[in-house]
């Protein structure tokens, strides 16, 4: 009999090395909508290659922290990711609460390359990690009221584990919106804006600019090269995969009896959101800077309503 | 003294007066709408040594009138009461002064030089570092600085820029220029030589048609010699396409810094379209080698006069989708309103000019005002708006576009039914002695306002470009006032003044 655990480091293999291919899917949409042809959809990878074969530039004037920064992203990434129940299937480290350790190791991550980006002392990474911070705090709330709505379904079931990251985005709760609770649809609407912050898209940041008044995340890792800034890429991308498979989560139920069918449909609905998130990217300019803040508040809004709307019931 | 601006002026008839009364006739003009085109030291010596006095010029658009003044003879390092506290106007060209012929006007508030070149009469002197300098400076808790170029992140002209911010919010914007200095003027005295023309067009390289027609015009009004007609219609096509080229690549731009792809990456192609119409005609894609006193070196035959109409047709269509995709993006347009905004008194008290002063209200533009060589007949109506922000001046070129078009569409029919050479045939080889005159085109950007003065022998000793960057990058500098810092590309785009143009 296959280990019940097979197909959920089956779908952990395929984010770590199918991850990169996400930015890859968005730069092609953009291209289309551009009528450009675009680059490779592999480039990310070339990039990741071409990258870990170089040195390392680290400024005189920074410390350790500046060095931690990359390495402490990808390893925050790297827990937090199995916690989620890729694929559809349930993670073999589910725990209540796990959803707030996911959150946070996250936050984690980001503290540090806040902090890399301080160390260099340049106005340009503090303006840049002051907005990231800033912002960062604004989505967090919105996060968790998602959390909340999700584990608050399960809770209704009385369901074990409610409040782990493999209930709420596999069983009852994400089937919900098929049982005539459509308040539930109001979550990947959120969830798709968080992504868009969390990872630096358009219409919050241009992940394209080279216009560093303008930036958020990307003015932050200027100062970083070769493996340092491979890690950096690599955490991004593993980064918008977990986003991607928060939304696949819900909008895709867990129903199929074939793990691979479920694996498959799964892993689609993420590449789906890539070109998503592309078409976006394609269709919109860019919001001013104060905005943002409104659209985070939007966004807190709707999931507020979301959570109410199910605890009425 | 006032004359008409297609005439020229003795510059002996020209009368001295001191700085005190100038000062109070140049601000009783500039009260009843007249405004600054030039303030510069003039020696008509060939030994450039002494005897230097300053020469003021005021135009008034309404009627076509251009005011001169002229100062007694100054000793070196003399000084004069500044005019800039009572006329804004004056800041740029009164730190000018100072540069260049170390005239001091006392009383200036933030004398500083603008290029960090050596006087223009005395090459010997070492050149300061640019930008090396005393900054405005803003200090308190949460206040900080933000220093930006001279190299920046994309592949554009050096210019550096210091903010004092306060969080997001800018306080104050201070732009030092001079990196792109080449000693141009200097280089143009004693002319008209057979390098002069190629050192105008590539004064500002993506003005060239409007700088060549300007050097052109005012060799024409020097000598009083007429341009050809064909060449003049060319001209204006040749302006027009100028035009078109730039203020597409321009919204393509502007587009591109506010992440909206569509026109960014569209606007990019059709801006090389334009180009490549002017390429078509003269065979290079900024112009270069088209204008030249008395006309325009190539003509368009019944041919070509076919071929470019159609390719006007064809990527005005291309144009306008572009176009149209962006005024019709409410994400984009979110972010043009309200952005960057220059009231319609500040750019009257700063001497704006061009595209930037129409979008804030200003009716100012030279194609109306100062024909060139007085030749009228145009298909187009002078655009203003009134915000004065990104918006507004999106706002202008768009519809300039439109304009352009129709002006090439009229002009290519008045080109067929014009008949002969597009150079009138001998254009005189040498200039009159000590003649003023000045001459005005409006290039994309604004009014490019070109002013010379003949020696005893008819030799250049002054002559003058001031490109429409010289009066503009002040008003770059106070549309960020107040504004957040992230919205800095955005504006600066939204003018996107010349460096070359005006390190000269």
């Amino acid at each position: 009999m296959m280990p019940t655990a097979l197909p959920f480091w089956c779908s952990f293999a395929l984010a770590l090395c199918a991850a990169p291919l996400l930015p890859g899917i968005i730069n092609r949409v953009k291209a289309k909508f551009a009528g450009r042809q675009g680059k490779p959809v592999l480039q990310l990878y070339y990039d990741l290659a071409k990258l870990l074969r170089k040195g390392a530039v680290i400024s005189t004037s920074t410390t350790w922290v500046f060095a931690a920064g990359p390495v402490l992203s990808l390893a925050t990434v790297f827990v937090a990711l199995p916690l989620l129940p890729l694929g559809g299937f349930a993670s073999p480290f589910a725990f209540q609460g796990d959803f707030l350790l996911a959150a946070y190791v996250l936050g984690l991550g980001r503290f540090f390359l806040i902090l890399a980006a301080l160390d260099t002392g340049s106005a340009f990474e503090g303006m840049g990690a002051s907005r990231e911070a800033a912002y960062a705090a604004l989505a967090e709330p919105a996060l968790f009221l998602c959390f909340l709505t999700l584990a608050g379904l399960g809770a209704d079931e009385h369901i074990a584990l409610h409040l782990s990251l493999s209930t709420m985005f596999t069983g009852t709760p994400s089937l919900a919106w098929l049982e005539a609770r459509p308040e539930v649809l109001l979550l990947p609407l959120v969830l798709f804006l968080l992504l868009l912050v969390e990872n630096c898209r358009i219409p919050i940041d241009d992940p394209n600019t080279h216009l560093e008044l303008t930036m958020i995340h990307e003015v932050m890792v200027l100062d970083h090269s070769g493996p340092d800034l491979a890690f950096i890429h690599y955490a991004a991308a593993l980064k918008l995969w977990f986003f991607s498979a928060l939304l696949a989560g819900i909008v895709v139920p867990a129903i199929f009896s074939n793990p691979w069918v479920q694996l498959a449909v799964n892993s689609a609905a993420i590449a789906a959101v890539a070109v998503l998130v592309g078409v976006t990217e394609s269709i919109m300019a860019r919001v001013r800077l104060p905005r943002i803040a409104q659209l985070l508040g939007g966004a807190g809004a709707l999931a507020a309503l979301a959570l109410m709307l199910t605890l009425i019931r | 003294m006032q004359f008409h601006y297609t005439e020229s002026l003795d510059i002996r008839e020209l009368p001295a007066q001191p700085l005190e009364h100038i000062a109070e006739e140049v601000l009783a003009a500039a009260n009843k709408g007249w405004r600054m085109v030039g303030f510069c030291g003039l020696q008509d010596h060939d030994d450039f040594h002494h005897d230097l006095s300053l020469l003021c010029l005021m135009v008034e658009d309404s009627s076509g009138m251009v005011q001169a003044w002229r100062s007694p003879m100054l000793a070196p390092d003399a000084s004069y009461p500044a005019f800039t506290p009572r006329l804004p106007q004056a800041h740029w060209f009164e730190r000018e002064i100072w540069e260049q012929w170390h005239i001091t006007p006392q009383g200036h508030p933030w004398l500083k030089p603008i290029r960090f070149a050596p006087p223009l009469y005395d090459q010997h002197h070492t050149r300061p570092l640019p930008a090396d300098t005393d900054y405005f400076t803003v200090t308190g808790s949460e206040v900080h600085e933000v220093a930006v170029g001279p190299v920046h992140a994309g592949v554009i002209e050096p210019g550096h820029f210091r903010f004092q911010c306060a969080g997001e919010k800018v306080m104050h914007l201070e732009i030092s220029l001079g990196f792109q200095h080449r000693g141009i003027e200097r280089a143009l005295l004693l002319g008209p030589t057979a390098q002069s023309p190629h050192l105008i067009e590539c004064l500002c390289g993506d003005s060239s048609i409007a700088h060549s027609t300007a050097y052109a015009a005012l060799l024409e009004k020097l000598t009083g010699t007429a341009a050809a007609e064909r060449g003049q219609i060319l001209r204006r096509i040749m302006l027009e396409l100028e035009r078109l080229a730039c203020h597409t690549g321009d919204l393509g731009a502007l587009a591109g810094d506010a992440g909206f792809l569509p026109t960014s990456a569209w606007n990019g192609r059709i801006r090389g379209d334009w180009l490549n119409m002017t390429a078509l005609v003269c065979g290079n894609r900024f112009g270069r080698g088209m204008v030249c006193p008395g006309g325009t070196v190539h003509d368009m035959d019944e041919a070509l006069c076919d071929t470019l109409r159609q390719r006007v047709d064809t990527i005005y269509k291309d144009t306008r989708g572009a176009l149209d995709t962006l005024f019709a993006s409410s994400s984009s347009l979110d972010r043009m309103h309200g952005t960057g905004s220059v009231s319609r008194q500040t750019a009257q008290d700063i001497g704006m000019v061009g595209m930037a002063a129409r979008a804030s209200g200003l009716p100012r533009d030279a194609r109306f005002s100062f024909p060139l060589n007085g030749f009228k007949e145009m298909r187009a109506s002078l655009r203003t708006a009134s915000t004065g922000d990104v918006y507004a001046r999106a706002c202008i070129r768009d519809k300039e576009i439109d304009d352009s078009v129709a002006i090439i569409r009229s002009d290519i029919e008045l080109l067929r039914a014009t008949n002969g050479a597009s150079c009138c045939e001998h254009f005189p080889q040498s200039l009159p002695p000590h003649r003023l005159a000045l001459s005005f085109c409006e290039g994309w950007r604004g009014m490019v306002c070109h002013i010379a003065v003949t020696d005893a022998k008819g030799r250049f000793a002054l002559y003058k470009p001031v490109d429409p960057s010289f009066h503009n990058w002040l008003g770059l500098a106070l549309a960020l006032r107040g504004q957040q810092i992230s919205d800095f590309p955005l504006c600066n785009k939204s003018f996107n003044l010349s460096y070359c143009g005006h390190d000269l």
